[in-house]
């Protein structure tokens, strides 16, 4: 009984949501304020009811229920329980089930969240992401939904997929959801901003901290992704430029680039169109790359085809949400005017060209993602254009863009001279130089390479992060300049201007991480016979063998590899090969010890069969690649502080009060 | 005026992939289909001091196969290369398109070898003149060294069934 409770929750949210999508939108049209009324109830009301949709998945897959088909397909009962928790967005239905319950709790959160605002306003944005919630309640309930009865039920379930079976999957994909669900709500801010005919710098500045936050989720979700896809694929990459990835990417890199542009707007007035067409493409990839994904269309065409009801849906969805922002844009947008002037060089005109950068960063890796599709679509099979296509792509795009980032910060809005800008950073610019140049010369020692490798990419890469970080120092240096008390100027900047460097940091560390473990990492593929040594990187790894050993729902054959420098042991690693009961899929689990200046990676090929105890191996050195993910980190963090800032904080507090006067 | 383009291409955008979910899969003729493969010569994957030329394989009928080791696609059809393979039907000459050599070969010594022998375009100049739109791609190339079909997208037990194995025991008869 209790999977049709959840059924019939969401036909009652699908309900709200559609009366959500009208009302209040119809209200602040009319200037009618009990429809504006109504929205905040109906937000709230419908958060709960597809919570309870949620929690009765959630207990059908505790609980084992395998009556319910997508329990079956997803679930089985010898799965630990963090994992049966995790099944619930193993699949297409549950995905959008999250999907659609993160929307409710953004939409709630907007609700709860905006009483400092106009009520047109709330109405207005509440209205819009009712919309959007009505799009996917529908798409769930006519074509995926998750409580579809099996009759009679399974014994036991298929399974989930092995590779999913893994603490940073856990969290992996809420994180990212929360990240396209929160552009929803830039999104609604910029198509509700349109529909007052209000495109001032005041929607910017109400949209900027829900934007920050979508991105810092999206942030720390691409990361643990990436990192997910290093120790659990065993081929020490940490990205494959994979469809699935690309999806989460492209609005990230759109939303980047908003996040920046809401700031001018909101400080300057200017690019005020341009910020709202960011905010619409940012929120229609989100939407493109959770439909991508979930329904296999990029895997392939023909089975997205073979059920027409839900590729036809899709499709016209898009279409509507798509077409319908960028026909109000084309209609509104036209008399929204100029904004504030400024100069060639300016800090303006910095940041649209690192906005056009970041777009046509987007752009390209959407053609690179999409070229499949076509490709397929058109009759061809399925492609790839590979890692291959977005290196070449996306180098020459990001070297010019990270160097416009160190100068922005310190540059002036409205007007700069240029050598007067130029003085301010040679010796950030010079010392960038000299030590990215001179840096690499020590590296093979350091590393205790075989030999010293000093190659042009590598200066780059170098140059762009030491840029970064040395005109950080020039900014921090002048902003701490001056009278007074050392301390008292160093409190006297805005959290949100910490903010900022910490994730130009970020980006910097995340640059050094990408070089360095590019340039330098050492990799060795061989066949081992217990007792063989392999030497890489300074390090000898001796190979003792494979044992049997019986995990939760599988069987295990763990190496043993001991790893020592200078005759002393380092650590001893014990790489996997897995193979799953329920689904016999086998799964490569990599052993790694991260350090801050080398991971050391062990996995295990396939055995090999003329030769009794010897296996493939694979060994590697990765210099400096965790620096990679704690510059995510950095990113994420820079989000945090900035949405902390003094001046959202105070709102706050003169709401509560004004609330307690009341 | 300028405000209506991101809804028109938006329009043509969506035109295109409404068209595509239509359409049936067909084979697109490559203008090489009827030509003798383009001649290369290129270092071996597992030993880059040999050398292979497809002259070598003159009075043979033999698969030409497009692969890299960052290809997802070429994934799913390698267990169907494998079983090929283990037939000993046809002899399978794998082309490592844009690649490095220790990822290709990592590859194959992982997942398993079904190529009678592996050749590195690792820059990618022989699949430019193969015209190779992506990976993977399959040639059946007959004994005169002709090429007679090129295959876009992975190989699959459907279009090995129906397709190249009737083409080769074709060509074999010749």
């Amino acid at each position: 009984m209790i999977p049709e409770l959840g059924h019939f929750s969401l036909i009652v949210a699908l309900f709200l949501a559609t009366t959500l999508g009208v009302l209040p939108i119809l209200g602040a049209a009319r200037n009618n304020s009990v429809l504006m009324g109504v929205a905040r109830p109906l937000a709230y009301g419908q958060m709960l009811l597809i919570g309870v949709a949620f929690a009765t998945l959630a207990n059908a897959f505790l609980s084992n229920d395998f009556s319910v088909l997508y329990v079956a397909q997803h679930s089985n009962s010898q799965l630990p329980g963090q994992y049966r928790f995790a099944a619930i967005w193993g699949g297409h239905e549950g995905s959008l089930l999250l999907w659609a319950f993160f929307l409710s709790v953004w939409t709630a959160a907007v609700a709860a969240f905006s009483k400092h605002l106009p009520e047109e306003m709330v109405a207005r944005v509440l209205g819009v992401m009712g919309m959007i919630s009505v799009g996917f309640l529908l798409f769930m309930l006519f074509t995926s939904s998750p409580f579809e009865r099996l009759l009679p039920a399974a014994a036991d379930g298929r399974d989930l997929n092995p590779l999913l079976q893994d603490p940073g999957l856990v969290i992996h994909p809420p994180m990212l959801y929360m990240g396209y669900v929160g552009f929803s709500v830039a999104f609604a801010f910029a198509i509700s901003a349109l529909l007052g005919g209000k495109l001032d710098a005041t929607w910017a500045r109400w949209s900027r901290p829900w934007t920050t936050v979508a991105w810092v989720f999206m942030t720390i979700g691409i990361a643990l992704g990436s990192g997910w896809a290093y120790y659990e694929l065993g081929w020490g990459g940490w990205w494959f430029w994979d469809p699935v990835e690309n999806a989460s990417f492209m609005p990230w890199l759109l939303g980047t680039a908003l996040i920046h542009s809401l700031a001018v707007t909101e400080k300057r007035g200017a690019f005020k169109s341009w910020t709202v067409l960011l905010a619409i493409a940012a929120f229609s990839l989100s939407l493109l790359g959770t439909f991508l994904v979930r329904s296999g269309v990029l895997t392939s065409v023909h089975s997205f085809a073979s059920d027409p009801k839900r590729g036809i849906f899709i499709l016209s969805f898009l279409v509507l949400v798509i077409g319908a922002s960028l026909l109000l844009f084309a209609w509104r947008a036209p008399k929204v005017g100029l904004g504030g002037k400024f100069d060639m060089v300016s800090r303006e005109s910095l940041l649209l060209s690192n906005n056009v950068l970041l777009s046509v960063a987007s752009a390209s890796v959407f053609i690179g993602t999409l070229y499949p599709l076509f490709m397929d679509a058109l009759g061809y099979g399925k492609l790839s254009v590979g890692a291959p296509y977005f290196e070449a792509v996306f180098v020459p795009l990001m070297v010019p863009m990270v160097f416009l980032m160190g100068l922005g910060p310190l540059a002036r809005w409205k007007k700069m001279s240029v050598p007067d800008l130029a003085r301010r950073v040679r010796w950030a610019f010079g010392s960038a130089l000299v030590l990215a140049v001179l840096l690499p010369l020590l590296m093979g020692k350091f590393l205790s390479l075989e030999s010293n490798k000093w190659s042009p990419m590598i200066v780059l890469g170098l140059l762009m992060a030491f840029w970064v970080i040395a005109t950080l120092v020039v900014s921090l240096r002048q902003r701490w300049a001056g009278q007074g008390r050392f301390m008292q100027r160093v409190r006297a900047q805005s959290l949100s201007y910490y903010g900022m460097q910490v994730a130009h940091l970020g980006v910097a560390l995340f640059i050094i991480g990408v070089t360095l473990v590019k340039g330098y990492e050492t990799e060795r593929d061989l066949r081992m016979n217990v007792g063989d040594t392999v030497v890489a990187g300074g390090y000898e790894f001796r190979f003792n063998g494979v044992t049997e050993s019986q995990g939760p729902n599988y069987v295990a054959g763990v190496g043993h590899v001991s790893v020592s420098r200078d005759g002393h042991l380092v650590t001893e690693l014990e790489p996997e090969k897995r193979q799953y009961n329920v689904s016999g899929m086998p799964l490569t689990e990599a052993a790694i010890t991260t350090g801050v200046f080398r991971d050391l990676y062990v996995s295990l090929g396939e055995p090999i069969p003329e030769a009794e105890g010897a296996w493939a191996v694979r060994v590697y050195i990765k210099p400096f690649i965790d620096w990679i993910w704690a510059g995510c980190l950095l990113m994420g963090l820079g989000g945090i502080l900035a949405v902390s800032d003094r001046r959202y904080r105070i709102h706050k507090k003169a709401v509560t009060l004004q609330g307690a006067a009341a | 005026m300028r405000f209506i383009l991101p809804f028109v291409i938006f329009l043509v955008l969506s035109v295109f992939l409404y068209k595509g979910l239509g359409r049936d899969t067909r084979e697109v003729p490559s203008p090489l289909v009827g030509k003798p493969a383009p001649a290369f010569m290129l270092p071996q994957l597992h030993d880059a001091t040999r050398q292979f030329a497809p002259k070598e394989m003159l009075g043979k009928v033999w698969l030409l196969n497009v692969w890299a080791s960052w290809c997802g696609a070429c994934k799913d059809e390698h267990p169907i290369l494998m079983e090929l393979s283990h037939q000993n039907i046809v002899p399978i000459v794998g082309l490592d398109y844009k690649d490095k050599r220790l990822d290709g070969e990592a590859t194959l010594n992982n997942a398993g070898d079904p190529y009678n022998l592996v050749i590195a375009d690792l820059d990618g100049k022989v699949g430019f003149d193969y015209g190779v739109y992506g990976v993977p791609e399959t040639y059946v190339i007959d004994k005169k060294g002709i090429i007679k079909f090129k295959l876009i997208g992975p190989v699959t037990p459907q279009n090995l069934r129906e397709t190249i194995l009737p083409m080769v025991a074709e060509l074999e008869k010749q």
